[in-house]
């Protein structure tokens, strides 16, 4: 933590900030009426988002889930632009064409959000074979989830990635459920040991510790960027919400959600480790708070009064040229 | 002019776009071949030799042999042409579709229409398809149907040597992704093809016969026994029009229409599964747009909705052939409207 700045921190709080309440935020308005369609929420999960994408820059790669929210939001997708896009606005960040799942931005790397359940790992191969074919340093990182990781997608990527020696990482984030199956149940084996059956090294990271992930991340990232290859994180974490708005989650035990939300808060662990070292202070925290509620609550005033695409607008950007 | 081969008119349309572009690049089963192997480098150049030479040429770094792991490769196609290379990525039989098709269509074809028109993703599938080579069911379909309905992919279909040149300088050029489709038995076929880089645009359908009677619109191998069967038949006075459309997505809808407008019939000679195929569909088409000029039913020729078979009788019933374009002509021309 002490090779981190005031600066990062800040940045890092932030990001985390803005996530919790963007998807907080998400839930109530869904809950109301006024958002369409499917939406799967991050809230939880963002340490890992955080500490992975604070080791990335613009050059980097990340292919995301059909939970993106938080990984768009940590690889620095516009908050504003993202909630237009959630309501299918016109202003979105996909002009209203992606939707929830489809979210992505590529001049900041971030390559989407994904509605296909392991569709984001071989993609990465191809971002981390351009960063290695025109020489620009960059990584390329995909997270999956602990259902993604049955995927043969997945499992096809490590090998390629080792076999062409990628600059890339794979974020599995198991949040315990893949839609309502345990992870417990439906992943054989351990994902470290796949990590290590493919030739690359895998390492496991409690995903509420920002710090922890951020560690992990920066040295696998480092390797990657040095010609080092591909490798695996582990990333154990829960998220507060269901599979997808709407879910009843009835197969999850009574009081589960409400003990981590007061033990395993990921932002909660973070104001303390920091609190320790003086680096921030509480108030800081609070200012940061605050600022991240305001932004939400104009994303969300703005998308409500934004306009939705025109007739026009449907038939455009199937092809660059026809 | 000299004569160059199916085969060697792809080579050369990679070989001299790779020197031009350094962000082509190519990827594949055994594209080169040998890769980690004790014996010969470049000891296959693709299963039917259509990228030998490349490997040695423009080195391991741009002529990359794969696992066998189509997903996972076709993906990083995808993935690398949103990034900045121009990816050609060799599905070895389009058979295979079936083990990366999510790659294909729910995230090549969709990134530009999802992310709002700001990704683009020039990569192109080469693939090879059709039957005629005793190769059976899991290696011998034509499939191009399938990626015709998709939006946001464009399908290219060469019917000869030098549209294969043109057509796939073409697909590298572009910036969309386009499945190109290599017939199997073709490779071989010769003509005259220019020594210099061309384009042929997509969309733009060839006329390769012009004739007053009847309309023959046929894809990719059938162009050549529709033109054998318009030359057969001009002698006795009865003139065929065969359109190629070259690519069926885009369809050049209009030189299909015009052309029906001109004769007034219309045959379909398609070697994909009867049902949904490009026959139905064209003749969809003008059944809607051009039904007034019709003086006798369509006819489609296709094969019957079974899978390839293996046996050489039963392949050769099978496949599309110009004896039944002809009986399909005569048909047309004698029907009342």
């Amino acid at each position: 933590m002490l090779q981190l700045s005031k600066e990062d921190l800040v940045r890092a709080y932030t990001q985390m900030r803005t996530i919790r309440d963007f998807e907080e935020r998400v839930h109530e308005e869904f809950a109301g009426g006024s958002i369409p369609g499917f939406v799967h929420l991050y809230a939880g999960e963002e340490a890992s988002a955080v500490g992975v994408c604070m080791n990335l820059n613009d050059k980097d790669n990340i292919a995301s889930t059909h939970r993106g929210h938080g990984h768009c939001i940590a690889k620095g997708c516009d908050v504003k632009g993202m909630m237009q896009e959630i309501y299918g606005r016109r202003g979105g960040l996909c002009g209203g064409k992606g939707g929830s799942m489809h979210i992505a931005d590529l001049s900041k790397g971030m390559m989407g959000a994904n509605g296909i359940v392991g569709g984001g790992p071989p993609l990465i191969c191809g971002a981390a074979l351009s960063a290695k074919t025109l020489g620009t340093g960059g990584v390329a990182v995909a997270f999956v989830g602990d259902g993604g990781s049955n995927q043969g997608t997945t499992l096809e990527s490590y090998n390629l990635a080792k076999v062409w020696n990628l600059p890339a990482v794979f974020v599995v984030e198991d949040n315990g459920y893949a839609e309502s199956t345990a992870s417990s149940w439906s992943v054989g084996g351990s994902q470290i040991k796949r990590a290590e059956a493919f030739g690359m090294e895998g390492f496991e990271v409690d995903g509420h510790d920002f710090f922890a992930v951020y560690e992990a991340a920066r040295d696998v990232i480092a390797k990657a960027r040095d010609g080092g290859g591909p490798s695996l994180l582990h990333v154990r974490l829960n998220r507060y919400f269901g599979h997808f708005e709407g879910d009843a989650m009835t197969y999850r035990p009574d009081g589960e959600v409400d003990g981590l939300r007061q033990q395993r808060d990921s932002l909660a662990i973070f104001r303390q480790r920091v609190g320790e070292t003086g680096l921030l202070d509480a108030a800081e925290m609070e200012e940061i708070d605050r600022s991240v509620a305001g932004l939400i609550d104009e994303a969300v005033g703005e998308s409500v009064a934004a306009p939705p695409p025109t007739r026009d607008d449907l038939t455009t950007d199937v092809y660059v040229t026809y | 002019m000299a004569k160059k081969s199916f085969r060697q008119a792809i080579n050369e349309a990679l070989a001299m776009e790779m020197r031009r572009d350094p962000t082509v690049i190519l990827m594949g089963e055994d594209v080169a071949g040998g890769m980690g192997a004790a014996g010969e480098d470049d000891a296959w150049g693709g299963p039917l030799g259509v990228t030998k030479g490349l490997m040695p040429e423009f080195g391991r770094d741009r002529v990359l042999d794969t696992p066998i792991s189509e997903s996972a490769f076709v993906g990083a196609a995808a993935g690398a042409a949103a990034t900045g290379l121009r990816p050609v990525a060799e599905l070895m039989f389009v058979d295979f579709m079936g083990v990366c098709l999510d790659q294909i269509f729910n995230q090549a074809g969709k990134f530009r229409y999802m992310f709002g028109g700001k990704a683009v993703t020039p990569m192109v599938v080469r693939t090879m398809y059709g039957a005629g080579f005793r190769a059976a069911s899991q290696h011998s379909q034509c499939l191009y149907p399938v990626f015709t309905h998709m939006p946001g992919l464009k399908v290219a279909i060469p019917s000869s040597p030098y549209e294969a040149k043109g057509l796939l300088i073409q697909a590298i050029r572009d910036d969309d992704p386009v499945i190109f489709f290599e017939h199997k038995v073709m490779y071989d076929d010769e003509e005259e093809v220019p020594d210099e880089a061309y384009t042929i645009p997509f969309g733009e359908a060839n006329l390769t016969r012009e004739g007053d009677d009847v309309t023959i619109v046929a894809i990719g191998r059938m162009v050549q026994f529709a033109n054998q069967v318009a030359d057969k038949l001009e002698g006795e006075g009865i003139g065929c029009t065969v359109v190629d459309p070259r690519t069926t997505s885009p369809l050049d809808e209009d030189t299909i229409l015009e052309c029906v407008e001109d004769t007034g019939r219309l045959v379909i000679v398609d070697e994909a599964s009867p049902r949904c195929n490009i026959a139905t569909d064209i003749s969809a088409l003008v059944s809607e747009r051009a039904f007034k000029a019709l003086k006798a039913p369509i006819r489609m020729v296709t094969p019957p909705h079974t899978p390839v078979p293996f046996a050489a009788e039963l392949e050769d019933l099978y496949i599309p052939n110009p004896d039944r374009i002809e009986e399909a002509v005569r048909s047309v021309m004698g029907a009342q409207a």
